[in-house]
């Protein structure tokens, strides 16, 4: 068998309300447009990875949280409506998606040969969450690849930032082993904000762009210190700073995304493409490559 | 006027005692115990269900559930290899609308959500599926905000205590929680579950024991120190035991009983029965402030330009102000409106406030709620009588509350009303929500015109 590959890593968030302005028939509400620069962005990165071939996505969303181990979807198909607990007003997705289950097996296998507490999710009932449709369908709004859904667990909320960032390196070796060995090539996908203080107020049209700004010039500053390290070159900085960005810019790399994401490219030390940055009701969002085709044998 | 809660339970979120019991003796003891409220529940005359629930996180403001039959089937995000739970409840939707309104009139941020395939949180579902299995009692349930602090959170029962007077109805209030929430981050095999920590578990025992002599109020105003010590920053902290000792009125001598006590995965779950009816003791511990209305101002996206329902300060508004009077016995409070003659806001006489006569004008800006009833030019303008004397009943929350006196302690209302032939209902229907609840004398009187563009005041003596 051919050696697999990751052919790319991307920071891919998914607050719903990219959904919402696309007005996709999959969902519900109606929307007037809005979070415009985002998704352009999103656009330059569907752009940029339908010029790479690959068979699989894999996504760690923050919004399918874990207490107990790291999950994985574990069934081949999952189709249901999802409704934000949060922002009901602005999704409620029907969403239909394949899971590729040989691969998920394997990065659980790795993982727990790791040490890692690790579970298959197999109840055919279950309901995905809107973190992962959101980015799965921003990546490839046709879901026509497998995708392997990995959960989030809570460490940094049980332990530390420390102890998170130790699982989630681990887990990141462990997906990168798993899709080498299964001769697939992968795009990697963390799905996730940056600064994540939300207002608490939302306008009565939603997507009124004139009220859409960062929550406050603090939280700009971590971001663009945050991009400037990607589009450097400097992951390891991240990795380093993260701590202190976790705490102080309350983000949403908390979940353990974005350092499962450096892991699996073994912490590159080549620049990122940064298709787009944007707020959303005041968290900060990158749209963010790292195009490791260019870099990596694959 | 006595309080509408017939009854408080504690009841813990994960859904062991629902889906398999019969693994763990203490599961099993829990779910007993759910069987029991469950039938203390069905043999009172409890109009309705009130839950909230730490398993529902909002971000703006605090969500309602105002669907009227929610259906589908949830799945544990981490215990789904114990099954699946259908569900389908009753929900009594027009006590979410109203609920909701409450919250607007106090100054909080609110929404009922009532969408095909809102995902019920588990801490919900599984109250519900064992309290209230046939929905015998109808529901609602209400979200926990993850920005709200303890005046917001306490600000939201008494808003819920307001529509319940309103309302006449009677109910049982719900909080959906864990005691201590640290799980075991490994799997273990169910006749294995014991609580995390000693820590934890000693922590747990103080608090149950504080519940059991009926000093909820003490444990609310232990919060804080009890988030620290047993909470992991989940989402959502320790935030149920400020509205639920709200919803009894703040009360330390209510009639404590723990139903049941064990470990979930690690976490504490307890099933607690807390009864209204005084055991005859009731000295708190040490005591935060009693808050009416929310003043918060945590609204980042609207605070560089007002909205269109808050006109700024203008001219049109009537007549010059002054800085409220100072003086032996006044009372006077930044967050009312000044004055528009030489008075203070009140005057305290022994024990008897009398304030001012207090209209729907916004502190600060000097806007009028729902619009002024006419322009410059002395035209008349469509204006909402019901965001008006909203607006003044916040007023007098306010003023009373710088004067050490609140609501409940309210004695008697003169009310002046422009236009009794139009206004009369909606300035009703607001009084019923608010003031009328705490039941003080009232008189309603037609006059020619307010000195401002407004259609309502209301002249208030109160006990302090
Ligand atoms: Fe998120």
């Amino acid at each position: 068998m051919a050696k697999g590959s990751i052919v790319a890593g991307c920071l891919a968030p998914h607050p719903p309300h990219l959904v919402y302005a696309e007005n996709p028939p999959q969902n519900e509400p109606t929307s007037e447009g809005g979070w415009e620069q985002l998704r352009w962005g999103y656009e330059r990165l569907r752009e940029s990875l339908s010029k790479v071939d690959h068979d699989v996505l894999v996504i760690l969303s923050p919004h399918w949280q874990t207490y107990v181990g790291t999950h994985f979807l574990g069934l081949p198909n999952f189709e249901d409506l999802s409704v934000d607990p949060i922002f009901p007003n602005l999704f409620r997705y029907s969403y239909n998606l394949d899971i590729d289950v040989e691969l998920s097996k394997a990065i659980h296998d790795k993982a727990a040969d790791a040490g890692l507490a690790v579970k298959m999710m197999e109840n055919p009932d279950f309901r995905v969450d809107y973190g992962t449709i959101t980015t799965g369908h921003m990546v490839n709004p046709a879901f026509d690849k497998p995708l392997v859904v990995i959960s989030s667990n809570r460490s940094r909320h049980y332990y530390s930032v420390e102890v998170m960032q130790e699982m989630m390196m681990e887990l990141g070796r462990a997906t990168r082993a798993a899709i080498l060995e299964s001769g697939k090539k992968a795009v990697v996908l963390a799905s996730n904000s940056l600064s994540h203080r939300h207002f608490t107020t939302e306008s009565d049209v939603p997507e009124d762009m004139s009220k859409e700004h960062i929550t406050s010039h603090a939280m700009h500053l971590w971001d663009m210190r945050i991009i400037d390290y990607m589009r450097t070159g400097q992951a390891q900085r991240i990795i380093d700073e993260m701590p202190e960005f976790t705490e102080q810019a309350i983000a949403e790399s908390d979940g353990g995304g974005l350092t499962w994401l450096l892991s699996t490219l073994t912490v590159p030390s080549y620049p990122a493409i940064l298709h787009g940055y944007g707020t959303i009701i005041g968290t900060g969002n990158a749209i963010v490559e790292w195009p490791c085709y260019l870099h990596e044998e694959v | 006027m006595s309080n509408p809660i017939l009854a408080s339970y504690v009841v813990p979120v994960h859904p062991h005692p629902l889906l398999v019991p019969e693994q763990n003796e203490g599961w099993q003891r829990l779910r007993n115990a759910f069987d029991e409220a469950r039938e203390q529940i069905a043999q009172s005359d409890a109009d309705l269900m009130i839950i909230y629930s730490t398993t529902w996180p909002s971000i703006i403001g605090h969500q309602i559930q105002a669907d009227p039959n929610p259906t589908w089937t949830l799945v544990d995000h981490d215990f789904h290899d114990l099954g699946s739970m259908d569900y389908s409840f009753r929900i009594d939707a027009d006590f979410a609308e109203a609920w909701n309104e409450a919250n607007h009139a106090r100054g909080l941020q609110s929404r009922t959500v009532a969408y095909n395939g809102f995902p019920i949180d588990v801490g919900s579902v599984v109250a519900l599926k064992l309290l209230n299995p046939d929905n015998a009692i109808p529901a609602v349930i209400v979200s926990s905000n993850v920005y709200a602090n303890r005046a917001e959170t306490t600000v939201l029962a008494k808003a819920c205590l307001d529509v319940l007077g309103s309302t006449g109805k009677k109910a049982v209030a719900v909080t959906a929680m864990s005691m201590s929430n640290r799980m075991f981050t490994e799997f273990i095999d169910a006749a294995d579950d014991k609580i995390h920590s000693l820590k934890d578990d000693e922590w747990n025992r103080k608090v149950l024991e504080f519940l059991e002599e009926g000093r909820l109020e003490d444990v609310a105003q232990l919060s804080r120190t009890i988030h620290q010590q047993i909470r992991v920053q989940k989402v959502v902290t320790f935030k149920p035991m400020w509205w639920l000792s709200a919803m009894n009125d703040n009360r330390n001598d209510l009639t404590g009983r723990v139903l049941a006590y064990e470990a979930l995965h690690g976490a504490g779950g307890a099933v607690v029965h807390l009864d209204p009816t005084s055991n005859g003791m009731g000295d708190k511990e040490y005591d935060e402030d009693d808050v009416e209305v929310y003043h918060g101002e945590r609204n980042v996206l609207d605070a560089e330009d007002s909205d269109e329902d808050n006109p700024k300060p203008s001219s049109d508004n009537g007549p010059a102000l002054w800085d409220p009077v100072e003086g032996k016995g006044a009372v006077n409070t930044d967050s009312a409106p000044k004055p528009v003659g030489l008075y203070p806001h009140a005057r305290r006489v022994g024990d008897l406030l009398y304030l001012s006569g207090v209209g729907p004008r916004q502190p600060g800006t000097n806007a009028i709620p729902g619009g002024p009833i006419r322009d410059g030019n002395g035209q008349p303008l469509e204006y909402d009588i019901k965001a008006q004397t909203r607006a003044v009943v916040e007023n007098i929350a306010r003023i009373l509350e710088e004067a050490g006196s609140s609501m409940d302690k309210v004695v008697d209302v003169t009310s002046f009303l422009v236009d009794m032939d139009r206004d009369f209902g909606g300035y009703n229907e607001v009084w019923a929500e608010t003031l009328g609840h705490y039941g003080p004398t009232r008189t309603t009187l037609a006059i020619r015109a307010l000195p401002t563009p407004i259609a309502v005041e209301m002249k208030v003596i109160a006990k302090i």
